[in-house]
């Protein structure tokens, strides 16, 4: 083989390259007499550029003038771009493979290429030098319907879409239909019938509004700057909230906000700059937060914030120390369920769980027709929720109705009868778990002398103990499938204050009846579908081209598919979410961290301020979610108006909730108004494989499918365009655009080989088929209830963490399921909140705290909104608004629901459709009333997920009528040692609203 | 001529409005010249989604009744219309934007409030079926599409396969329809979901100090002592009765166990109604 680092090499490649060199610029003319697009390119800037290649001592130059391309001569000082090259080699090993980014990335990790000049010109001669590739540069995509009309394809939390669009404006927004030549389906056969889902994909509800979205009257369409802040003067932090804005350039803004970075660094380090966003974001692998925004704030440095686990809460802080599965946040995984409940189970209990509703979070209405299924196999099911929620309106079944915050106690009642009555698997006890003569004492009542029976927790649910009693007697007989929330471990009664507890005792139920045994396993039919879990694409959460291996799931797949620059920030302050306020007004706070490595992750206590960092003093909040979202939410009113704040910069797609507490207003594109790349439900490390909840694995090539509306920009470039003014563009970008990220992206999959990068581009979706049955993904807990090595699709636990040798076990210290969790003993096994066995505490905020209840009588919960997604769909003058049981039109006002029992209503001169007023000590919100029996007395049911934030009188002070439930539940931790949301536990009183009221 | 016809299945329906939100994505903003005018962003809704709770807590259910135009074959919008409302060969009734301009009047003419008067436009509307769409070579109209659940359907054929249909699923039309005008050529299956009324319980007895369901008794419904109906008590205890005309008055319970009647109660069906726990 030819060594290129031999001298002879070196002068044969030097003549060549000179040659090559100097050519350049008749290539640039050519190319622009050519193709008209390129000439105009050439005449965008006017610059020098030097290439050296110091060994072989070549430096060529040329100029970029008016359009006009020419040799030049040029020192080291005039250029205005310089391009070092270490040496020959390096130069020709990069070009004869173009596209080989490993080895680029290494010639500039060990500076054998360099590059000197502002970053906007390296970056436009970079894309002009890739313009020299054969072709005019247009890419052809999307597919002609005729009559104007193209069909492009994007993707959303709520499924994939078609777009149609004439004219450069969307005409309309359509589930995805498969054509003959997309995978093929997969068919179950059970007891003696065959299922095959339909050959499209579905979407939610709220993927309709989105057309009325994008061109919604509340999107930002300029920066914006408010009319009483001044930088270099006064910035009236007070009055944030209360102040209108002004329109401004994007020079100005982009000005400012790089100028107050780099002000706050000089001034307090970079350990003052918070960043913050919701959990979710427009859908996509290199637009999502977790890929343009970690690695923009990484390459500035900024104080991360901690995501509680707000989905798992119960499951991360308390079931994961009985069956493990950290990785998974404490939840199950849930591989082949969907074919095994279909052909084995007798029963399947929805244990606050309304997959109709909450769809799995990005699973549409996929496991709808499934459910369908197990319903025309005459599969039982039982409904517990306080709420007769959608499921079970739809399926039927026995709906039992808990008091919220207690469901824990009818878990312990259901041991109580399994236990007296021998209706458990008392050899799979024996084998496969530890602990159980604890638990069962405990249950009997030998230690603390209260038996559980079904009487005893009639008391705390309200459910009669003959029900539950019944419901032990079915469970202990028959083939069960529980579900306990809408995925296996997730939201609803995992979040309040014995949501802990309750999610322990799920798994010990599970523990009790052999998990894992066929018809014996978690889920609702919601995930567990048999596609091909063996070819690779990456889901969200692996961190698009983030750089970041610490705080995304990178490094796992992507960081060796799609070698990138690392980006690492440089501040190891860390803030717990929940505690953002508090933090702002400079309060020591503490956390936890979500940390899925192991079990012991969650135990590592942090402080902020972290020793020698500054506090909070520049928030660059992304969107305007939390006011919706996180509890007792008018503590962000309050510390936004604190003059510790000096400066708030918010990048928002709309003007709403707290983008309206921003000094400096960065308009942001949506998804359809940009490039991007990614699959439906795959949020990567988050859930593990949670495309298997779709019928059909669907990647799409997310279509730029109109330009971006005003002068708003994509995620992307307005980070790029920050980096530039703070000398990091070449870093943050690689001096790609998002369409060459996309490309980076898909290289780095299973898809070439699949399907050619072109066909991809111009179709839009992939769709990968079924795996033969042979290669469907094994049951999940069936290697583990038989005694045999794991053998799911998972690498996890980590190889470190199996007790005996890798794959045999679970990752609990015994590799048993335990009833008594070893980890809680090694960590603080006095804990009263969380002792090592699971018992019944009853709720810091319930019937037991009888002066706060007798004040508010009332249990509210809040799950998830059934027709937004969080905040992102809800309010924006959207068509979603005339849904009547999302916001009721009252008075020419969309007021937000509260739905409350007949009586309650009744004892309170309530009426149907009026409004009233929903408060506790922590606040207060403005509600249309909606009269029920799909709730017990004593129980009211209002969605968290507000856009609006409108309070009457002072923010943070004053009754909200936008619909912030927030604004009422706590803001406390679940247990201390945790960093949790309760916000299904929460006492409230609800009144008639007299105008005025509020004064 | 092959004719239209809705058919929607109140059984599958869950209320998730995807049939009502994309019919805006469809018609708000977007014009459809020869068929209609855009829709206003808020306020109509050409699919309206109605709802009825039935019984107390906690022995109830929930029906949704999605109401499109009827697409009568007789309909009372065309007689009304003078040439402004057209009733197509396939059944589609189409209302012209242009003639209709200002004719107010014509919500009043439908029996079913399924015209909607645009204020700015001045224009009586309503759903189209889709009629652009179909007539372009889609199968159905986007509120079908868009349905999950198989709840919404959309009928092409020959009048005499549609009748047929209706016989053998049991079709209907909306339970106010048989007193107005206009042959709705909406057909609604399982309609008893929401037209009918139905009885519900649930069993008890004690057993020693506690208290248990009662599973597997026999439960009677009577009428004017017939016995119109028999079924066992399930494993909550709980039994149901449905498909009760509303307001069909006085029906008797008997609860049998070992060949004995233990109970008999007597309850006036005005509305569905879940008696309170029976204990034996």
């Amino acid at each position: 083989m030819l060594n290129l680092f031999s001298p002879a090499a070196k002068n044969v490649s030097g003549l060549f390259l000179k040659a090559m060199l100097k050519s350049l610029p008749a290539l640039f003319r050519l190319k622009g007499l050519r193709y008209t697009s390129f000439s105009r390119r050439l005449a965008e800037k006017n610059i020098s550029v030097l290439i050296s290649i110091r060994d072989c001592g070549i430096q060529t130059a040329m100029r970029f003038k008016d359009g006009k391309v020419s040799a030049a001569k040029l020192c080291e000082e005039d250029a205005d771009v310089h391009f070092i090259f270490n040496d020959c080699a390096t130069v020709i090993k990069l070009m004869s493979k173009p596209g080989n980014y490993l080895g680029i990335l290494n010639a500039m990790k060990n500076f054998r290429v360099d590059v000197r000049g502002p970053d906007q010109e390296v970056i436009w001669f970079v894309q002009t030098l890739k313009l020299l590739s054969p072709g005019d540069g247009t890419i052809a995509y999307g597919t002609d319907l005729g009559g104007g009309v193209t069909r492009y394809v994007n993707n959303t939390n709520g499924g994939p879409v078609f777009v149609h669009v004439k004219d450069g404006r969307i005409l309309r927004i359509t589930p995805i239909q498969f054509d003959e030549s997309d995978g093929a389906s997969w068919t179950i056969h059970a007891r003696g019938r065959s299922f095959t889902p339909p050959r499209r994909g579905t979407i939610n509800p709220y993927v309709f509004g989105l057309r009325s979205l994008i061109y919604s009257k509340d999107r930002l369409l300029y920066p914006m700057k408010r009319v009483d802040f001044n930088p270099d003067g006064e910035r009236n932090p007070q009055n944030r909230g209360k102040s209108g804005y002004e329109r401004i350039t994007w020079d100005e803004a982009l000005d400012i906000v790089a100028g107050e970075i780099r002000r706050v660094k000089k001034e307090h380090g970079p350990g003052a700059i918070l960043n913050s966003s919701g959990s979710h974001h427009t859908w996509g692998n290199i637009g999502y937060w977790l890929s343009a925004k970690t690695r923009f704030m990484n390459s500035i440095g900024s104080s991360h914030v901690v995501h509680n686990p707000d989905s798992w809460e119960g499951w991360f802080w308390g079931a994961m120390h009985h069956w493990g599965n950290s990785v998974r946040n404490g939840a199950s995984d849930t591989y082949g369920t969907i074919e095994d409940c279909l052909k084995e189970a007798e029963m399947i209990v929805f244990w606050s769980s309304d997959p109709e509703s909450t769809s799995g979070v990005y699973g549409a209405f996929e496991g709808t027709v499934r459910r369908q299924w197990a319903k025309s196999l005459g599969i039982k099911m039982v409904h517990i929720d306080p709420y007769y929620n959608h499921t079970a309106a739809l399926l039927g079944g026995k709906w039992i109705a808990p008091r919220p915050d207690t469901g824990n106690a009818m878990a312990l009642g259901i041991a109580y009868v399994w236990i007296t009555e021998n209706l458990y698997d008392r050899e799979y006890v024996a084998e496969r778990t530890t602990g159980f003569e604890k638990w069962q004492a405990y249950i009997l009542g030998e230690t603390d002398g209260i038996p559980k029976t079904p009487e005893w927790q009639e008391a705390e649910t309200n459910v009669p103990g003959r029900v539950v009693r019944s419901l032990a007697r079915q469970w202990g007989s028959c083939k069960t499938y529980l579900s306990p929330g809408g995925l296996a471990g997730f939201g609803g009664a995992c979040r309040c204050a014995t949501g802990i507890e309750w999610a322990r005792s799920m798994v010990c139920l599970m523990a009790m009846q052999g998990l894992g045994k066929p018809g014996v396993n978690v889920g609702c039919l919601q995930q567990g579908a048999p596609v091909d879990t063996h070819f690779y694409f990456p889901g969200y959460a692996e961190g698009g081209f983030s750089g970041d291996l610490d705080n995304t799931g990178l490094r796992l797949n992507m960081y060796q598919r799609m070698p990138q620059l690392p980006s690492m920030n440089p501040v190891s302050q860390i803030i717990p979410r929940l505690r953002i306020p508090e933090a702002i007004l400079g309060e020591s706070v503490e956390g936890y961290p979500t940390d899925p490595k192991s079990i012991e992750g969650q135990f590592r206590k942090f402080g902020y301020p972290a020793p020698g960092h500054s506090p909070i003093h520049l928030y660059y909040k992304y969107g305007g979610s939390h006011f919706g979202t996180m509890g007792d939410s008018n503590r962000y009113a309050r510390a936004y108006r604190s003059d510790r704040l000096e400066f708030v910069v918010n990048q928002s797609i709309w003007f709403e909730g707290e983008a309206k507490f921003a000094d400096i207003l960065l308009p942001a594109c949506t998804n359809f108004e940009r490039w991007d790349i990614g699959e439906t439900a795959n949020s990567g490390g988050y859930s593990h494989h949670q495309f298997i909840q779709w019928n059909h694995r669907v990647i799409t090539m997310q279509h730029k499918c109109i330009e971006p509306l005003g002068e708003s920009r994509s995620d992307y470039q307005i980070f790029l365009d920050l980096a530039e003014r703070l000398g990091l563009g070449n870093l943050f970008s690689e001096a790609m655009t998002e369409l060459d990220w996309c490309r980076r992206l898909f290289d780095g999959s299973d898809l070439p080989g699949r399907v050619s990068w072109k066909q991809f581009l111009k179709k839009g979706y992939y769709v990968v088929p079924a795996p033969a049955e042979a290669n469907r993904a094994p049951v999940s807990w069936r290697w583990f209830a038989e005694g045999r090595t794991k053998d799911v699709p998972e690498l996890a636990p980590l190889p470190a963490d199996y007790t005996s040798q890798w794959r045999k076990g679970l990752q609990t210290q015994s590799g048993k399921l335990e009833f008594e969790s070893s980890s809680l003993k090694r960590f603080a096994p006095d804990d009263p909140e969380r002792p090592p066995l699971p018992t019944y505490i009853p709720s810091w905020e319930g019937h037991h705290t009888k002066e706060l209840y007798a004040k508010y009588p009332l249990n509210l919960i809040s799950p998830h909104p059934r027709y937004s997604f969080h905040t992102m769909f809800d309010g924006k003058d959207s068509i979603i608004n005339d849904v009547r049981d999302h916001r009721l039109l009252i008075d020419g006002y969309y007021y937000w629901i509260v739905r409350m029992n007949r009586e309650d209503a009744q004892r309170r001169g309530i009426e149907h459709n009026s409004l009233v007023r929903m408060f506790n000590d922590r606040g207060e919100v403005v509600l249309a009333a909606q009269l029920t029996d799909r709730l017990p007395p004593g129980t009211v049911h209002s969605a968290e997920g507000s856009a609006i934030y409108e309070p009457l009188g002072e923010p943070g002070a004053s009754p909200d009528r936008g619909g912030c439930i927030n604004v009422l539940t706590p803001s406390r931790n679940i247990i201390t040692r945790s960093h949790s949301t309760p916000s299904n536990t929460c006492l409230v009183q609800v009144e008639p609203w007299r105008p005025g009221g509020e004064a | 001529m092959k004719k239209y016809a809705f058919i929607i299945d109140i059984g599958k329906c869950e209320n998730c409005h995807n049939c009502f939100l994309s019919c805006k994505d469809e018609h708000c903003g977007n014009n459809w010249p020869g068929y209609s005018t855009s829709q206003p962003l808020h306020g109509h809704r050409w699919l309206n989604i109605r709802q009825k709770e039935r019984g107390v807590f906690p022995l109830i259910d929930i029906a949704y009744l999605p109401q499109p135009c009827m697409h009568c074959d007789d309909a009372p919008c065309v007689a009304a219309g003078n040439g402004a409302v057209q009733k197509r060969e396939d059944g589609i009734v189409l209302i012209d934007p242009a003639k209709a301009r200002g004719r107010k009047e014509l919500l009043a003419a439908c029996p079913y409030g399924a015209i909607w008067w645009n204020e700015e436009e001045q224009v009586p509307q309503k759903c189209t079926l889709c009629a652009h769409l179909l007539d372009d070579g889609w199968s159905v109209p986007r509120c079908v599409q868009a349905c999950p659940t198989g709840a919404l359907s959309i009928f092409h054929g020959d009048e005499s396969e549609l009748r047929q249909r209706v016989v053998d699923e049991e079709l209907a039309i909306l339970p106010e329809a048989a007193k107005l005008k206009g042959q709705p050529q909406c057909y609604y299956k399982n309609l008893y979901r929401y037209s009918h009324s139905f009885i519900a319980g649930s069993l008890a007895e004690k057993v020693g100090e506690i208290e248990d369901c009662v599973i597997g008794a026999t439960v009677r419904l009577k009428k004017n002592a017939e016995v119109v109906a028999e079924q066992e008590s399930d494993d909550f205890g709980d039994f149901k009765f449905d498909n009760l005309p509303e307001n069909s008055g006085d029906y008797q319970i008997e609860i049998v166990r070992d060949g004995m009647v233990v109970r008999e109660l007597s309850i006036d069906v005005v509305q569905s109604c879940s008696v309170s726990t029976i204990i034996l």
